[in-house]
């Protein structure tokens, strides 16, 4: 499935911000056998006085850009041609919850996809009763690795109410959680939260979603706005898995990857830091159609 | 199991009486044998010397010069009376130089293995992919910082300044119970340490055969300039600013080795090279002595929650731009469970066993480990594993001989089998025990040396003592070292003299130059010289308020209604405590005082906190009239007394300019706020007197004018008599003055945009006459002065 995307987004602060420096992570990579990038574009206006490109640690493409003049407002527009391949999820070869902590134990090293980095605390999924409880109630002996990552999922599903309005950016996933409300970081944020109180590795995908559904089918929940679901390492063999609690479904064609790593800070698409005291604000703009 | 071991020919001395030795506990007084180390007789038999009454008074010699100094330390706390004074015990710790060399020979096998650790686990990782550091205890630890990965320090290493804290087991052999690496604290307080010794010992013992401590921050300072970026730029200590705990000793060494004193807010990134702003602009810096922690150095990369860091610092590492001691890097090799795994890396990495073992730690993720840990869980401490604490310093949940506090689980055995992967046991250390005065006498309390390491060109060198913790109790199982006990000096004695070295010689190190005054020092002395003058200002206001209350015949005397009229215009309530008016515009000067308290004299910054405690000692009972007007009396005198110490002791130096300015905007909007007043009044009665006597000019006045004052006369004197040093005219004056000074005044040809301003008003003011002063001009005064505080802020300030 190839798709053309666009995505617009726009700060505003309340006063000139002096010295203003982001790190956008908006871009989407090449991902062997999941997707190839074909053509992408990121402009900025203004101009920004220094812009420089580069990989972070999980290997997504991270644009630090700073302007030295104070501004009042900047515009960043993506462009991006990708091509999503088929990647089903196939025979089951996760081992069960013990095995798959055997697999951890034997796994040494610590590049970036290194299961280690996935089952601690990580800055915006500490570690939470409630959520853990959840887990643990959707897994029973037996069950594979990738069982209980989509039961987990579909129960998140089931038990949450999509709501745009009943959290922001940076509301805790325990908060979210206890009010069984939220949007896709939040979902996202509490599946990560339960699999890693389970033992499972899990990470944060960010990305987008196709606009409009192939015909006969739902429309996804998240179009409007740059999405998440959550990966996990379900094992030597199955490897990574992504799943999408939000639409209930493993991320496949109509799901497009930008950045992967623990939670939300490690991959937010716009980060900043200025120097003013006002308010800000946002507002962000997607577009994803099939070519 | 505490008995008296003999004790040869000190026996006798009532100093010594009751100075038991615990079995199995080494002492650093007496060897194994029960006989006095040498290296201690010269300084017991001068102890010996002096009567009770004599050491007291030596000791409060030692305590008085840490009280003027303004040693202090605290507890992270925003309150400033928070601070505590510097818990100095009298009683030096002694150790001969030979034994102190094979500390510093095993400390520099030490800080040699830890370079290589950190530069292993951000680079390829070998001893973890090896197996000989478990993957969680990276990959889970707070302290390593993925941003950081494959970063390489400027400076071609990632330590440079370390502290290690040791301990002397029971057989007599050194141990060290942690690493300091991330921002060591403590070499300023070493300093300080000595500084007091020296006066409380000052005479009469010879001081010749104790090394001297100065020789190593030369070292070190020479090392610093000589690091790559050092030449022609700035270097200076990065603090988190006057919250941290040992923010004194951050401004301590920065004057001390001549260091300019930032915080991330002073800094700014361009093209990957750090600034500094300043009030002339920006400055860059080529090496920063890191007193953060790493994860708040950048907010955009590290912690995102940060307010102290700054934005891009990281990208400045990347482009090797600045070297910075230590490395963001640094802080990981703390993590109390690597102690588990450091013989074995030793090995691996140097191929050496360690010349100084480290505290028995046992990881309590693997399962050997863990069963052992179980089965001699009374004989250790176990707490988290990826804490960066002291054995000591335990926070919840810990056990402590077999004893669980504060987990979720009763049961000890469950908790480390639940928590393992967290946990850590390492053996409950008996620490030697050493002299401390009790009572009038010496009883033994546990003690830790703490040893700084410094990289200079030539290899590591260490400072010759000066650190040591000293227990709280008698209990040597370093229970009595958590908090609440003291410091100590620590003696290394040779047998010879040493080198005759200055211990504060500052010749040899660089003058600070002028003109760099950070802009957030400049913005906080302004502030602080505004609010102060504020406070003064209401002061003689509220004072005049209650003369009258206290002179009136009836309390429906007019004057005193206009008078109340008149406060209220400008914002201040007669009725309200005098605390409550005053309180909020003190402790806003106390604030932008503490941020720039290294620029300040101790005597400054005491006059400033006695007139903050005097205003909070103010009952809110106190009555109206004569009652109040006395105590606004005090506090008046108090403020007289701070602005002398201040405005006459500091040097004229760029911190000095800010503080006038500040001081002469307020007063210049204040005159022009209470004349306006004045003026506009449509009950006029009593309010010449009350400008007079907020202007303090009511007997030149009479003096001059020889009438009953009218808006004229008051006008004359307030606002166009130059030599008036509370006129409007005079502030301009000031204002011009000191503005002409700053950098940049005239640029090209032209005048900068505060003078532009203010050499018209200056001239218009000049040729002015009294009748011009109308309630209309005042406040057309007023607006030009706030206008020259926004271009002053503009140009300098932001």
């Amino acid at each position: 499935m190839r798709y053309d995307i666009k995505l617009e987004i726009e700060y505003a602060y309340g006063g000139p911000s002096d010295h203003a420096r982001t790190l956008v992570r908006a871009l989407p990579s090449d991902l062997p056998g999941r997707q190839i990038v074909s053509k992408r574009l990121l402009t900025v206006d203004p101009m920004p006085s220094e812009r420089s490109e580069r990989r972070d640690f999980f290997g997504n493409t991270m644009i630090a850009l700073a302007f030295h003049q104070p501004i009042e407002r900047f515009e960043i527009s993506v462009r991006a041609h990708v091509e999503r391949l088929p990647h089903p999820v196939g025979l089951d070869l996760s081992p069960d919850l013990r095995g798959l902590s055997r697999d951890i134990a034997q796994h040494k090293g610590l590049r970036a996809k290194a299961p280690h980095h996935y089952l601690g605390p990580s800055p915006r999924v500490a570690q939470d009763t409630a959520i853990a409880t959840f887990a643990i109630h959707q897994s029973e002996p037996g069950m594979t690795a990738i069982q209980i990552v989509e039961r987990v999922g579909r129960a998140l599903h089931a038990e949450m109410q999509f709501d745009s309005e009943a959290t922001d950016v940076e509301t805790p996933p325990s908060v979210a959680f206890s009010n069984r409300r939220g949007v896709c970081q939040d979902f996202s944020h509490i599946m990560i939260g339960c699999l890693r109180a389970l033992g499972i590795p899990a990470g944060y995908v960010s990305g987008f979603l196709r606009t409009i559904p192939p015909p006969g089918q739902e429309r996804l929940e998240g179009t409007d706005a740059m999405h998440a679901w959550v990966t996990a390492w379900c094992g030597v063999e199955a490897g990574w898995i992504e799943f999408d609690p939000t639409n209930k479904c493993v991320a496949d064609l109509d799901h497009v990857a930008v950045a992967y790593g623990r939670d939300y800070s490690d991959v937010a698409p716009v980060k900043g830091a200025l120097r003013t005291s006002g308010d800000q604000w946002s507002k962000q703009q997607v577009d994803v159609v099939p070519i | 199991m505490t008995g008296t071991v003999g004790k040869e020919e000190f026996q006798q001395s009532p100093l010594l009486e009751d100075y038991a030795l615990q079995r199995g506990v080494a002492d650093e007084l007496y060897d194994a044998d029960g006989t006095m180390r040498p290296v201690w007789k010269p300084f017991i038999n001068l102890l010996q010397r002096l009567s009770p009454e004599d050491c007291a008074a030596h000791f409060a010699r030692g305590d008085q010069y840490l009280r003027d100094a303004g040693v202090f330390f605290r507890q992270y706390s925003a309150d400033p009376q928070q601070e505590r004074n510097w818990p100095l015990s009298h009683i030096p710790v002694i150790l001969h130089d030979d034994e102190w060399k094979s500390i510093c020979a095993g400390l520099e096998q030490r800080a040699e293995l830890l370079e290589r650790v950190v530069a292993d686990l951000y680079g390829d990782a070998r001893l973890v992919q090896e197996g000989h550091l478990p993957p969680e205890l990276v990959a889970r630890n707070p302290e390593w910082h993925r941003p950081l990965v494959g970063i390489t320090p400027a400076s071609g290493y990632y330590l440079h300044f370390l502290a290690f804290e040791i301990g002397r087991s029971p057989d007599g052999s050194w141990l060290v119970l942690g690493d300091r690496t991330q921002a060591p604290a403590g070499a300023g307080f070493a300093l300080e340490n000595r500084r007091a010794t020296s006066r409380i010992y000052p005479e009469s013992f010879p001081r010749s055969n104790v090394y001297r401590l100065a020789g190593f921050f030369r070292a070190f300072r020479e090392a610093m300039d000589a690091l790559p970026g050092a030449e022609g730029r700035l270097s200076a200590i990065l603090s988190p600013g006057q919250g941290n705990d040992t923010y004194f000793e951050h401004a301590y060494i920065a004057r001390y080795l001549g260091l300019k004193l930032v915080e991330g807010e002073d800094l700014i990134v361009e093209n990957g090279r750090i600034q500094i702003r300043t009030v002339s602009g920006p400055v860059e810096v080529g090496v920063l002595w890191r007193r953060l922690n790493a994860a708040f150095a950048d907010p955009l990369e590290l912690d995102e929650a940060s307010q102290i860091g700054t934005p891009g610092l990281m990208e400045a590492l990347r482009q090797s731009s600045v070297s910075m001691v230590n490395a963001l890097h640094s802080g990981i090799l703390e993590t109390r469970a690597f102690l588990a795994f450091m013989p074995k890396i030793s090995e691996v990495l140097i191929g050496e066993p360690l010349q100084l073992p480290n505290i028995a730690t046992w990881w309590c993720g693997q399962k050997s480990e863990r069963d052992y840990v179980k089965q001699n869980a009374e004989r250790m401490f176990i707490g988290e594993a990826l804490s960066r604490g002291l054995p000591f310093d335990m926070s919840m949940p810990s056990a402590l001989g077999g004893t669980l506090q504060g987990a979720p689980t009763p049961d000890l055995s469950g908790w480390v089998d639940s928590y393992g992967l967290n946990l850590v046991g390492q053996e409950a250390v008996t620490l030697s025990t050493t002299p401390a005065w009790v009572e009038g006498r010496l009883l033994p309390r546990p003690m830790s040396v703490r040893v700084f390491a410094a990289r200079t060109q030539t290899g590591w060198t260490f400072l010759p003592g000066g650190y040591a913790r000293i227990g709280r109790t008698g209990d040597a199982t370093a229970l009595s070292m958590q908090r609440g006990g003291s410091v100590a000096d620590v003696w290394i004695v040779r047998d010879k003299p040493v080198p005759e070295e200055t211990l504060l010689d500052s010749g040899n190190f660089r003058r600070e130059e002028t003109g760099t005054l950070p802009s957030r020092a400049a913005d906080n002395l302004y502030w602080l010289g505004r609010y102060v003058e504020r406070t003064e200002g209401a002061v003689r206001l509220l004072r005049a308020y209650h003369l009258r209350l206290a002179e009136a015949s009836t309390p429906d005397d007019k004057r005193i209604a206009n008078a109340a009229e008149l406060l209220r215009q400008l914002e201040i309530d007669p009725d309200q405590s005098l605390r409550a008016t005053l309180d909020p515009m003190l402790q806003a000067a106390s604030v932008c005082a503490g941020k720039v308290r290294d620029r300040f004299s101790v005597d400054g910054w005491f006059a400033l906190s006695d007139l903050i405690s005097s205003l909070a000692s103010l009952t809110d009972d106190l009555q109206p009239g004569d009652d109040s007007a006395r105590a606004l009396r005090v506090l008046l005198r108090k403020i007289s007394g701070f602005n002398g110490l201040v405005h006459e002791n500091m040097h004229r130096t760029s911190g000095w300019r800010f503080l006038t300015l500040g001081r002469a905007v307020e007063r210049g909007d204040g005159a022009g706020a209470v004349l306006a007043g004045f003026a506009s009044s449509t009950s006029p009665e009593g309010l010449a007197e009350i400008a007079l006597e907020y202007g303090d000019c009511y007997i030149t006045h009479q003096r001059r004018y020889r009438i009953d004052p009218t808006l004229v006369t008051v006008a004359d004197l307030m606002a166009l008599d130059v030599d008036n040093p509370r006129s409007i005219l005079y502030q301009v004056a000031v204002i011009r003055s000191v503005a002409e000074t700053l950098p940049k005044s005239r640029w090209r040809g032209r005048v900068s945009a505060v003078l532009s301003v203010l050499l018209p008003l200056e001239a218009e003011l000049s040729v002015s006459a009294p009748s011009d002063i109308t309630p209309e001009r005042l406040a057309e005064l007023r607006d030009s002065i706030a206008d020259i505080s926004d271009r002053l802020s503009a140009a300098y300030l932001v």
